[in-house]
């Protein structure tokens, strides 16, 4: 009942803005499916631990920061691309960099359920969370102490030109290219996890883990397989997320957090929910920080973030998308 | 224990003292220790100029200054003990309520307010002075109540959710709590936390002119050439009560069914517990400590700043309560104790030291989340009790990791040996 009058609110607030300044709207539109794509690649590696071992991973989003991190150093130190390289430079080296970088989030997120979460295999569930928030804090630490404590951005790699120019509107290609990248990615992901022996595998374990290494399923492989998929997934978006916007040793725990909240938002476990809470929550953000009319402004997008959080777990805590789990009963 | 020093050498000669020892009443027992530690605390601004300032490693313990800060986040981390260690629920957003007692005290013990003029005990303050001052005394408590208020309101609708979903909202208060105060300076033009200024100066607390002149009771820590002594003791005196309360706390008919939902809330449930009611009581009792020690840190500071509550805080809390042993009211108490102790000057001085005697050249200080990190990791992977356990909440967590309860009626690995002989 409050869900409705507040989604009515919601729509209603959308719709005034929209006559006012149609071109705005459009605008702010298109950058939040911009951030809200880069938002589902992070996500996806929060359900999916999650699905799998009923887990928050807080250090998921420091692993996405410190890859974004070091995509940064191969873009500037090691290839030395910048706006002046060929096109054909560009693209090699950024699939040169995509390929490192992946292996180098699924890796690190793999060696964390290693180190860590795997001794606590039988411990209790809080053990392995506030295991997960120490995790985080060290992960952060060793961004810091690597890269320092200064943003790193890239030069403009991807054109900035239009791709098209309705009246006011415009969207460039930089910022089409986050979404065009994160489709054959989430594409990838739903056909590994619906249609190979791997993916079946990760299926029967978040079930029951129990019965399907009965039925012969290597639960610890498994998972190992699970961290890899999901540090892989912010590896990509670190990469994407750099050629967007800076990164800095903590941009890790907010983004995380937000990307969480869109996990939750959708339904934690479930993939397309994570894609659609995290278009919706880079959608709110969007309105939020662009809008004209009664927009509480980007000081208060973390609020508005945590209060849909909270407000999801309170009345909705299965998601848009997701079933209901006995954790929210 | 005696055995056990018999091990390291001959004890017969000391074996009347420990004899002795072992016949006092339990109560005494327990007691002189504690006496003697409240004694040696109390005295501590005494005798800590004359104490070395170049022991290895520390280099010098701290001042007073820096001790009053530490009692204060011990006062925290014993009330953040009530939650996690007690109740067994996951607060990662305990800072929210340490904003909320040092903003009371910048409410009530402050001229922010300047519309208005209310004096109620204040001391060392003009009569004439515009805003409200209460005496701060008062504030604590009124800090306390004002934020367990607020932990019953976060609570109720939260408080349904099991574990890791109560962690991850009670994480998100603790986020956008700051944010408000950082954010709250013109609510409709209303300027209720003055932004990212904070709220500053705000009073000190003082036993004012007539128990000055009667008694010698100092009139105003502010205008004492104490200050930082007087600070300190009432700091210890808030600790003691705390430390007490908790203690008596945790036996109590509450305190039991704390435990008892931490150990196995359905089995609780079944047993007639009321689970909402009895986690909000840990919700609002662990508050209420959190914002008693945010007002009374907002007085010494003299000023509450939105750049204090930081999520750090809340981590650094959680580590003090996992080192010591979560539900380990001394554990905690020794924790919270190096901890603060490490935050507020140790790392720094072992850092120092560390570059100063060694070839490495290491900014110590930086990586301080860091090694609280890495102290939360290691605790949980290696020793998840805590320094000093309590002794039912080792049991607890032993319990997955032994064989299972319900063992087959024989033993396989004793069948072992004969069946393969028959092989």
């Amino acid at each position: 009942m409050v869900g409705i009058v507040f989604v009515l609110l919601l729509v209603v607030w959308l719709v005034v803005n929209l006559v006012k300044t149609p071109s705005d709207f459009f605008t702010v539109l298109l950058i939040g499916i911009t951030t809200g794509s880069v938002y589902a690649l992070i996500a996806l590696g929060y359900t999916l631990v999650y699905g799998i071992l009923q887990l928050i991973n807080f250090a998921h989003g420091d692993v996405f920061a410190l890859s974004g991190l070091v995509a940064s150093t191969f873009v500037v130190s090691v290839f030395g691309l910048d706006e002046t390289t060929a096109t054909l430079g560009i693209i090699v080296g950024l699939l040169a960099i995509l390929v490192f970088v992946v292996a180098f989030g699924a890796i690190v997120n793999a060696s964390i359920e290693f180190v860590a979460y795997r001794r606590l295999r039988q411990a209790p569930r809080l053990a392995v969370l506030i295991t997960a928030v120490g995790m985080s804090f060290i992960v952060q630490n060793v961004s810091l102490a690597v890269f320092g404590v200064n943003f790193r951005s890239v030069p403009p790699l991807i054109s900035e030109e239009h791709v098209f120019e309705i009246g006011d509107v415009s969207y460039q290609w930089n910022q089409l290219f986050a979404v065009l990248a994160t489709i054959p990615v989430l594409i990838m992901l739903s056909w590994v996890v619906s249609a190979t022996r791997h993916g079946k595998a990760m299926r029967a374990t978040s079930q029951d883990p129990d019965a399907a290494a009965i039925m012969g399923v290597n639960v610890n492989r498994t998972i190992s397989f699970t961290f890899l998929l999901a540090g892989a997934l912010a590896g990509v978006g670190g990469l994407l997320y750099l050629l967007e916007f800076n990164i800095r040793y903590d941009t890790g725990f907010e983004l995380g957090l937000i990307a969480f909240t869109a996990a939750v938002l959708g339904g934690i476990g479930n993939l397309s929910g994570a894609v659609l809470g995290a278009l919706l929550i880079g959608l709110i953000q969007a309105f939020n920080e662009g809008l004209s009319w009664y927009a509480p402004g980007s000081d208060w997008t973390r609020s508005i973030v945590f209060g849909i959080l909270i407000a999801i777990l309170v009345f909705r805590p299965e998601g848009l998308l997701g079933e209901r789990t006995p954790e929210g009963a | 224990m005696r055995e056990r020093l018999r091990r390291f050498g001959r004890l017969e000669p000391l074996d009347p003292l420990f004899s002795g020892w072992r016949r006092l009443p339990h109560n005494v027992r327990g007691g002189l220790p504690l006496l003697a530690l409240v004694a040696l605390a109390a005295t501590y601004p005494y005798y800590v100029s004359s104490l070395p300032t170049d022991v290895p490693l520390i280099l010098a313990f701290p001042d007073v200054g820096s001790a009053v800060t530490i009692l204060v986040f011990v006062v925290m981390a014993v009330g953040l003990n009530v939650v996690v260690g007690y109740a067994g629920l996951l607060d990662l957003g305990y800072v929210a309520f340490y904003a909320i007692g040092a903003y009371t005290a910048g409410w009530f013990a402050s001229g922010h307010f300047e519309q208005v003029r209310f004096h109620l005990g204040s001391v060392g303050i003009s009569r004439e002075a515009q805003g409200i001052h209460i005496s701060v005394w008062l504030v604590l408590l009124i800090a306390g109540i004002i934020t367990a208020i607020g932990g019953i309101l976060i609570g109720l609708p939260t408080l349904r959710l099991r574990g890791d979903y109560l962690a991850i909202v009670t994480l998100g208060f603790g986020e956008i709590i700051p944010q408000f105060v950082r954010n709250a300076d013109s609510l409709k033009g209303f300027d209720l936390t003055h932004g990212t200024f904070g709220i500053s100066p705000i009073d000190s607390p003082g036993f004012g002119e007539g128990l000055n002149e009667s008694v010698g009771l100092p009139a105003s820590f502010a205008q004492s050439f104490e200050r930082e002594r007087l600070f300190f003791w009432a700091a210890l005196v808030v600790l003691l009560i705390t430390v007490f309360c908790c203690y008596r706390l945790r036996d109590s008919r509450l305190g039991r069914a704390w435990i008892a939902i931490r150990e196995d809330e359905t089995a609780a449930g079944a047993m007639g517990i009321p689970l909402m009611r009895t986690k909000t009581w840990a919700y609002a009792i662990g508050a209420f400590f959190g914002g008693v020690a945010g007002a009374y840190v907002a007085s010494f500071n003299s000023g509450a700043f939105p750049s204090q509550f930081h999520f750090n805080i809340s981590i650094f809390l959680l580590c003090m309560v996992i080192l010591g042993g979560m539900g380990s009211l001394w554990g905690v108490v020794i924790g919270g104790a190096i901890l603060s102790w490490l935050n507020v000057e140790g790392l720094a001085n072992i850092g120092a030291w560390v570059n100063a005697h060694t070839p490495l050249d290491v900014e110590v200080a930086k990586y301080q989340f860091g090694i609280y990190g890495t102290i939360i990791v290691l605790m949980m992977l290696f020793r998840p009790v805590g320094l000093i356990p309590e002794r039912r909440h080792k049991r607890e967590l032993e319990e997955g990791t032994r064989e299972p309860i319900d063992e087959p009626l024989y033993d396989a690995r004793e069948q072992e040996g004969p069946e393969e002989a028959k092989a």
